[in-house]
């Protein structure tokens, strides 16, 4: 059964982006095309008492000029799918009209024939702004002073309380409280991509397509079909080679609209390829949580409650998901332990900022982070091994479906194996009597660790905002070719290789003879998309069940064609035979596909045969002659896969860092990383995910800060200024696996894309943290920067 | 005022008549259809416009196509030599060095050099050799083994 699925198979889509051949929207090239660039905000709040664009449409080359009069009654609001109780939506219109509240805030979209012209033309705009307080703090913004959005009174979008058990009784049992402020800084997701939209009007045909470098193509047909007021089915949106996303193309952006209604306007293509300046400044953002801890313990280690009260840095509008992130914050605070009562008290702030929303972990590596800070300080209090605290407190891998105080039931899991694993590969013990020896000679070596339990394969509908299932078509051409529609939207996670591997065992057909066809509304059906670590777990099983339901009706035929019961016949190997023991004769050889002499579409010879291929019986049920009375001709099976539950991936990372006395410089010296997703359907591209999501971790907690300053100005707008990790950053990774299956689907497969995001941090940190208590410094926040931990050194 | 320029790219002459601001990105990009090339900064940061003018790896966002005047050029298009994947290429598809596969024809130039100069490179001067080139989903892990790869490979 397993010829594929669990082998490292090198990916199919690989040799059209190593030779230079994939398409992204901006390589996409269509004659006539117009070019946009936009004006965008200079300020981070300001009222903008006009526009004159005169000059601009003076220029050579200047097609037109759009302002937010100009298109405030045609285009829709930017929308937001989360509903809160209470929350307080802004209007979100395309281009600002009489407030521009964000640098970046995109006040009117010049067209031209040339994108240098388009630029140039930027210049020739005079907007004039009266500049107004920027709210940039996010817990001064909560209190009052300046507010942004004038009609709701105060900064506040939304107040929201969740968890269960009596918190207030739990912390008062404790032995010992432990309180700690923390701050998740602002990130920026970085696609090395940015976003992109080439947009065509067909006038006769009066329909749309829209090329955007998005993960959520149906989603985003919707919505722009709404917000442009064309009909659904007129609107066409195909994502291309897409360059990454981690979350930040998992929207519904002004400019995708207004690319679409452009093109409208002038009846030619029109394309707007974001810089990478506009990509900080409009492109959405993550993390920005300032919250504070209280977790309570018994003196034996025994946590008896968590409450985090925090403050959520919203920015100034809500982007499709941004009041929800934080709730899922909430839902994890339970991390990898059993903990009676949990209560998280979340504050939604609006400021002069870039919305945030789902950056690759969506408010899990806020909560991961909060419980496994938290775990360390504990284990602090208590003199513990941190080792010892943590599996103290771990469910055992008999308690699943493991019901948390955040509501929810986690699917499986066996978190002690995980751990141990990582203990073992690192050598724990031996680290520790290591770090003994070199601390009396004055060396900062410190080893972290994390355990962390993650919420994945987002998830039943219930729990969203627009929908959770996935979908999928399978079909067999009439040359046996299988074609796969995946609703899935993968930019570099590697389905169109995991899911033919999957369909390749199920249908026992060659790897290479399986195609994945992805992200295009016109071919593919209605599907979700790629997020939340959800595309194998919910649309790999939509692959395997639609598989199961064409198999339910291949045998069928086969066994019509072999005038036997279908009770008979047994499916092997790609192929459907009659049992041995009453199999008539011997078996023929059958024509191999590809090599069928001409005609043989019409005459699929099965006479005197005891067994046929799948592809035999994909050509039979396209001619159709020789199929049952009652069966519809073609061989396509379609299936929507809702999924009953999340699923719940989980791991132990150990880290060990080297910090430099003199220079406050972080170094890694190890890295170790367990984790459990479950099924693995390709391990070469679960340790692809694994250390890509690591790294971005590293990022956050070494380098990576989206910086506006007290006028609300963003500093850090170039890559010049925002620091990614480097090659000659980031340690060698050694990564292994324990597979703890899920019940949730058939596949058993958990989900990985957000583990390295989620668990890797506070391994960083506490390694860091362990690393300076030499000193009694019990927190440190991120960045972890060189000058803050040399201050803390030298104040010691 | 258009500059005649006279480049070899990937073999083939191309003589235009261009802006003199127009960037060689642009030019390889727009001019010539090769879309192979990306942009992921503009600022000569990311590395994902990294082509070889010369024998040598330049960032095509900073500089002017008329500097490149005279000049032949290499891009990833023009790296597999006869339907031959160079050694480079190999090793990335091998070893998944690509996710996404943005910065990799940047990442496959600039490894070229790196094994062109150093014939067995270290893991750690692979490393450094690919700091001026980021990628935000490999974790670069498997873009060092792909390079290891390619060195072995190329040493035959
Ligand atoms: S685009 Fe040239 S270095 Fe980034
Ligand atoms: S593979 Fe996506 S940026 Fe490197």
């Amino acid at each position: 059964m397993s010829k594929y699925v669990g082998q490292r198979i090198k990916r199919t889509e690989d040799p059209r982006l190593i030779k230079g051949l994939a398409h992204y929207v901006d390589d996409i090239r269509l004659p006539d095309t117009l070019h946009v660039v936009f004006v965008r905000s200079l300020y981070a709040h300001a009222r903008i008492n006009g526009v004159d664009a005169s000059d601009a449409l003076k220029a050579p080359g200047v097609v037109a000029v759009y302002t937010g009069k100009d298109v405030a009654e045609k285009i829709g609001p930017v929308p937001c799918a989360s509903a809160l109780p209470d929350l307080k939506v802004p209007d979100y219109r395309v281009l600002a009209t009489d407030k521009a509240l964000f640098v970046g805030h995109p006040i009117a979209a010049i067209v031209a024939t040339d994108k240098y012209v388009a630029r140039d033309a930027v210049d020739l705009v005079s907007v004039e702004y009266e500049e107004l307080p920027a709210v940039v703090d996010v817990e001064d913004a909560a209190k009052g002073g300046t507010v942004i959005h004038e009609k709701f009174g105060h900064n506040v979008a939304y107040k929201l309380t969740s968890g269960e058990g009596d918190i207030e009784a739990a912390l008062n049992s404790a032995d010992r409280i432990v309180t700690q402020k923390m701050i998740h800084q602002r990130l920026a997701p970085i696609a090395m991509e940015t976003r992109g939209v080439l947009a065509r009007y067909f006038p006769g045909e009066e329909e749309l397509t829209i090329w955007s470098s998005t993960q959520i193509p149906h989603l985003l047909r919707t919505q722009l079909a709404l917000m442009i007021g064309i009909p659904e089915n007129k609107l066409r949106v195909i994502t291309p080679e897409v360059g990454g996303g981690f979350g930040s193309k998992l929207n519904v952006y002004a400019e995708e609209a207004l690319l679409g209604w452009i093109s409208m306007q002038l009846g030619k293509p029109a394309k707007w390829i974001e810089t990478r300046r506009e990509n900080f400044q409009s492109t959405i953002h993550g993390r920005a949580q300032v919250g504070t801890v209280e977790i309570g313990c018994k003196n034996d280690g025994t946590i008896t409650g968590l409450r985090y009260n925090v403050f959520a840095d919203l920015g100034a509008y809500h982007q499709l998901l941004t009041p929800a992130i934080p709730t899922l914050t909430g839902l994890m605070l339970s991390g990898a332990y059993k903990i009676p009562a949990i209560q998280m008290n979340v504050t939604g702030v609006f400021t002069n900022k870039m919305a945030t929303d789902a950056y690759r972990g969506a408010g899990r590596p806020e909560a991961t982070y909060v419980v496994e800070r938290a775990m360390d300080l504990v284990a602090k209090e208590l003199k513990m091994d941190p080792v010892e605290l943590r599996r103290k407190n771990f469910p055992k891998s008999d308690e699943f479906p493991f019901h948390t105080a955040t509501g929810l039931d986690y699917d499986s899991g066996n978190y002690e194996a995980a751990l141990d694993k990582a203990l073992d590969l690192s050598g724990y013990q031996k680290l520790r009597e290591e770090q003994k020896q070199v601390r009396a000679n004055g060396k900062l070596i410190g080893i972290g660790m994390s355990s962390y339990v993650e919420i994945c394969a987002l998830g039943p509908s219930q729990a969203m905002p627009a929908g959770g299932w996935e979908s999928a078509t399978v079909r067999i051409e009439p040359t046996g070719k299988v074609t796969i529609m995946t609703g899935a939207s993968p930019h570099g996670q590697g389905q169109e290789t995991s899911f033919a591997q999957i369909a390749a065992d199920e249908l026992g057909v060659d790897l290479n003879d399986v195609t994945v066809i992805h992200g295009d509304t016109a071919i593919v059906q209605y599907g979700i998309g790629t997020f939340g670590s959800r595309a194998t777990a919910v649309g790999g099983t939509a692959v395997l069940v639609a598989i199961q339901k064409l198999k339910e009706k291949a045998a069928k035929i086969a066994a019509h064609m072999l005038q036997a019961d279908s009770s008979r016949l047994i499916f092997e190997a790609g192929r459907y035979s009659l049992q041995a023991a009453t199999a008539a004769g011997v078996s023929e050889p059958v024509v191999p596909v590809g090599q069928a002499p001409a005609g043989a579409l019409l005459e699929p010879a099965t006479e005197g045969k005891s067994s046929l291929t799948i592809q035999e019986i994909a050509l039979a049920a396209h001619v159709a002659k020789e199929i049952p009375p009652d069966t519809e001709p073609g061989l396509s099976a379609t299936y929507f896969f809702e999924p009953k539950n999340f699923t719940f991936p989980f791991g132990t990372h150990i880290c060990v860092v080297e910090i430099d006395k003199e220079t406050g410089e972080t170094k890694f010296l190890r890295y170790v990383a367990v984790d459990d997703c479950g099924k693995v359907i390709n391990p070469l591209l679960v340790d692809g995910q694994v250390h890509g999501g690591i790294v971005q971790s590293i990022g956050q907690a070494l380098y990576e800060e989206v910086v506006y300053d007290e006028q609300g100005q963003l500093v850090t707008g170039e890559l010049m200024d925002y620091a990614l990790p480097k090659a000659s950053q980031v340690p060698w990774f050694e990564t292994d696996r324990t597979e703890t299956p899920s019940p949730v689907n058939p596949l058993g497969v958990k989900g990985v894309g957000e583990a390295g995001t989620i668990g890797a941090t506070p391994a960083i940190v506490n390694a860091i943290v362990d690393a300076l208590s030499p000193y009694g410094v019990k927190h440190v926040d991120m960045p972890v920067r060189p000058e803050a931990v040399w201050k803390l050194i030298s104040e010691a | 005022m258009k500059q005649a320029i006279s480049i070899n790219v990937n073999g083939v002459d191309h003589h235009d008549e261009i802006e003199p601001r127009l960037l060689l990105v642009h030019y390889l990009r727009d001019l010539l259809g090769l879309t192979g090339t990306h942009i992921g900064c503009e600022t000569s940061i990311c590395g994902a416009c990294t082509v070889l003018l010369d024998g040598q790896a330049v960032k095509s966002c900073t500089m002017f196509a008329v500097q490149a005047d005279g000049a032949n050029i290499t891009t990833i298009e023009g790296l597999a030599a006869n339907g031959q994947l160079h050694p480079v290429q190999e090793g990335f598809w091998e070893h998944h060095g690509l996710q996404c596969g943005y910065c990799t024809p940047g990442m496959i130039i600039a490894a070229t050099q790196i094994i062109d100069r150093n014939p067995n490179p270290s893991r750690d001067e692979i490393r450094h050799g690919l700091e001026g080139n980021l990628c935000r989903c490999t974790g670069y892990q498997h873009i060092v083994e792909a390079v290891e790869y390619a060195a072995k490979k190329a040493a035959g």
